[in-house]
């Protein structure tokens, strides 16, 4: 898990484009729209982008999004749930 | 200076007809144009349901005089364009000082992206005539030269609000004494491009769009073209057949909040609306019919909503959502809504918004769901607007 | 008819070009033998900007904001105008063709959502009204090249009947690692040198670099 958390910290700087920040400025549990990094509804697709590209996972309802894209924890707890399922 | 401005001709194509005519009939009897993708070749054929001309490029050629080889939006455009003019009842627009004024966002996508089929795999395929005319720019120019316009031609592309924009552009041009006559509206062809990207962004609905609806899930894609001839006081008079229907008021301003959303408050529609009326000298009470921007998305339909209650309250006008006929036409929506607005006042019709169930929480309103004939329709207000918080308002109203 | 534009005056200028930026005719910043995009982030950091959305932006957006940034900084006193007064009328002659390009790459694998956004060429207009706070009446068109006669006549005419009372004006354009913005601050009654004519637009517009 803590290797997954660290790898998704700098796939989400790539993807979204934050030149600013460096993965240690990331906590695993910071919020990661509205407070935290401020991200936008924008963000949150290409955050569904990402889940894609990186992991094969499908997510097809936005309205899940909120609640799966959290925190950096919360992301990695979903991939790590779904990617057993797929095995 | 600020002489009135007349429509003395319209010309629209659209998912719901290829002319006036057919379009009128497909609103008279609530037939939405809205189904399964058939000309677009995309993956996403049976999944995601769209808005398209019901005609190939062939059968649009024939009926444009374009050669099939050249870009469906310029087609389109062509086609409605030519209908206004022959409606204008102007016999040689040589002789007058004549311009178009066309908007469109996709230009000639849809022959780029069959040449980049080809190109992709092998360098050296692909027919290059089929990337001439690219550039959003060119497609206008091409349209103008089929229709024997030369003093003045150019393009606007802001997005969903382009045509309007083009059209209130075309008044100032006239009330500037620049020009006499100006044809002006916009078109936009389905493609890949803007099917994926819409699609990316979440915003399309599975199923029929359902605009103003509680249950609303996101906006069908359409395509088609819309066209206005616009003329002064002066070549008004001259007509045999005389306008009877004129370009009131008008406004443009930017929502400032986000890329691609409408701020909740709906800020820049609100400013669109309210500077149209000060600019027609209309009180809200005096609009007859609103013909709303309705995409159907959960975030347009909210922001227009306010910014109406905000305007209008307590005395709502009826309004409806014709995209919930066409889908949302992107580049040609202005045009093909305001010749829809213009036609609502000639023939004393309000167009129902269809397949509204259940009405929005949030709103004291509710827009038609029924088709009422024989109304005595002075003002219509009609809304476009666009991404990069691009917010235009139109008034047509009864001479 | 000629319009009346005797009382407004182009109040600053800023023009990025060649990898190098001016500020009312005067270079300020140079940096050559550099990408596109470094050269861009490099002007970022230059001029002490802090705005993290910045870098979620395409080429052409970055280009037309900075240009307004540094437009606006210390020549536009904001706060004397009500939002709904300031407009924004841009133009080009490539569109948003540059990123439409990067676009349509992605939707070979899976299509980028942040660089659709961006498929409009009107989008730079959005960032620079989020960024200002600017509610008034905003264009963008498309031409072969810029048209300081249209400029003139445009904007006039929009002061004139008191539509704006300033305006930010100007050419953006960007294709590939060819680019050119001259941006132009328009106010009515602020008596500068340069009065908004045609003749001044261009004598600004073509100014070279040393």
């Amino acid at each position: 898990m803590n290797k997954l958390i660290s790898e998704l910290k700098i796939q989400i700087i790539e993807q979204l484009n934050l030149q600013e920040v460096k993965p240690e400025d990331i906590a695993d549990d910071q919020a990661l729209f509205v407070e935290g990094l401020g991200l936008d509804s924008i963000d949150a697709l290409e955050l569904i982008v990402l889940l894609q590209q990186h992991y094969k996972i499908k997510l097809s309802n936005a309205e899940e999004g909120p609640k799966v894209f959290r925190s950096v924890k919360t992301m990695a707890e979903y991939i790590t749930a779904h990617q057993s399922r797929n095995v | 200076m600020d002489q009135r401005i007349f429509v003395a001709g319209v010309g629209v194509i659209s998912a719901i007809g290829k002319n006036l005519a057919e379009c009128l009939d497909s609103l008279e009897n609530g037939r939405a144009g809205i189904g399964d993708m058939i000309c677009l070749d995309s993956v996403h054929k049976q999944k995601i349901p769209v808005a398209e001309v019901d005609m190939s490029n062939d059968d649009l050629a024939h009926l444009s005089g374009l050669s099939k080889t050249k870009s469906r939006t310029a087609l389109l455009s062509v086609i409605a364009a030519r209908e206004a003019l022959n409606n204008s009842g102007i016999e040689d627009i040589e002789a007058l000082r004549t311009g178009f004024i066309s908007a469109n966002s996709v230009g000639g996508m849809d022959r780029t992206e069959k040449f980049f089929a080809d190109f992709f795999f092998n360098n050296q395929k692909g027919r290059l005539r089929d990337v001439v005319h690219h550039e959003c720019g060119s497609i206008t120019e091409l349209v103008a030269d089929q229709l024997g316009i030369k003093d003045y031609i150019t393009t606007i592309s802001t997005a969903c609000s382009s045509s309007a924009n083009a059209i209130f552009f075309g008044a100032r041009l006239i009330k500037n004494n620049i020009l006499d006559v100006v044809v002006a509206g916009g078109t936009d062809a389905l493609t890949k491009f803007t099917l994926n990207g819409f699609n990316t962004l979440m915003i399309l609905d599975e199923q029929f769009c359902q605009p103003f609806d509680d249950k609303r899930r996101g906006l069908n894609l359409g395509e088609g073209a819309g066209y206005v001839v616009l003329v002064s006081e002066k070549v008004a008079a001259s007509l045999q057949k005389k306008p009877a229907v004129t370009l009131s008021g008008f406004c443009n301003a930017n929502d400032a909040y986000h890329q691609t959303a409408s701020s909740p408050a709906g800020t820049g529609s609100y400013l669109a609306m309210e500077g149209a009326l000060r600019r027609s000298s209309l009180q809200p009470a005096q609009i007859d019919y609103i013909n709303l921007h309705g995409t159907g998305t959960q975030n347009n339909d909210i922001a227009e909503g306010t910014a109406i209650m905000r305007l209008f309250d307590p005395h709502y006008p009826k309004m409806s959502s014709t995209k919930s006929f066409t889908g949302h036409t992107l580049g040609g929506s202005g045009g093909i809504e305001a010749v829809f607005s213009i036609l609502a006042v000639e023939h004393g019709i309000i167009y129902p918004n269809l397949r509204l169930q259940t009405p929005m929480k949030e709103l004291p309103f509710v827009p038609e769901t029924t088709l009422t004939k024989n109304v005595n329709i002075k003002n219509v207000l009609t809304n476009s607007f666009g991404f990069g918080g691009n917010c235009t308002s139109l008034i047509f109203s009864k001479f | 008819m000629k319009v009346l534009s005797s009382d407004i005056y182009i109040t600053a200028s800023c023009t990025i070009n060649d990898h190098v930026v001016c500020k009312d005719e005067t270079k300020i910043f140079e940096n050559k033998d550099t990408s596109l995009g470094d050269f861009l982030v490099s002007v970022y950091h230059r001029f002490g900007i802090n705005y993290p959305k910045f870098y979620k932006m395409d080429n052409l957006s970055k280009l037309g904001w900075l240009a307004s940034e540094i437009l606006l900084k210390d020549s536009f006193r904001k706060d004397e105008y009500q939002p709904q007064t300031i407009g924004v009328v841009l133009a080009n002659a490539s569109s948003s063709l540059d990123t439409d390009m990067r676009y349509y790459e992605t939707v070979k694998d899976i299509p980028s959502p942040a660089l659709f956004v961006y498929t409009l060429p009107n989008i730079v207009i959005g960032e620079i009204c989020i960024r200002q706070h600017f509610e008034g009446e905003t264009a963008f068109f498309i031409f072969d090249e810029f048209d300081a006669g249209f400029i003139e006549q445009y904007i006039s005419n929009l002061i004139n009947n008191n539509i704006l009372q300033a305006c930010v004006c100007g050419w953006v354009e960007l294709l590939g690692e060819h680019y050119k913005t001259v941006l132009f601050l328009v106010e009515k009654a602020k008596k500068t040198v340069n009065s908004f004519t045609k003749e001044n637009l261009i004598k600004i517009y073509k100014l070279e670099n040393e």
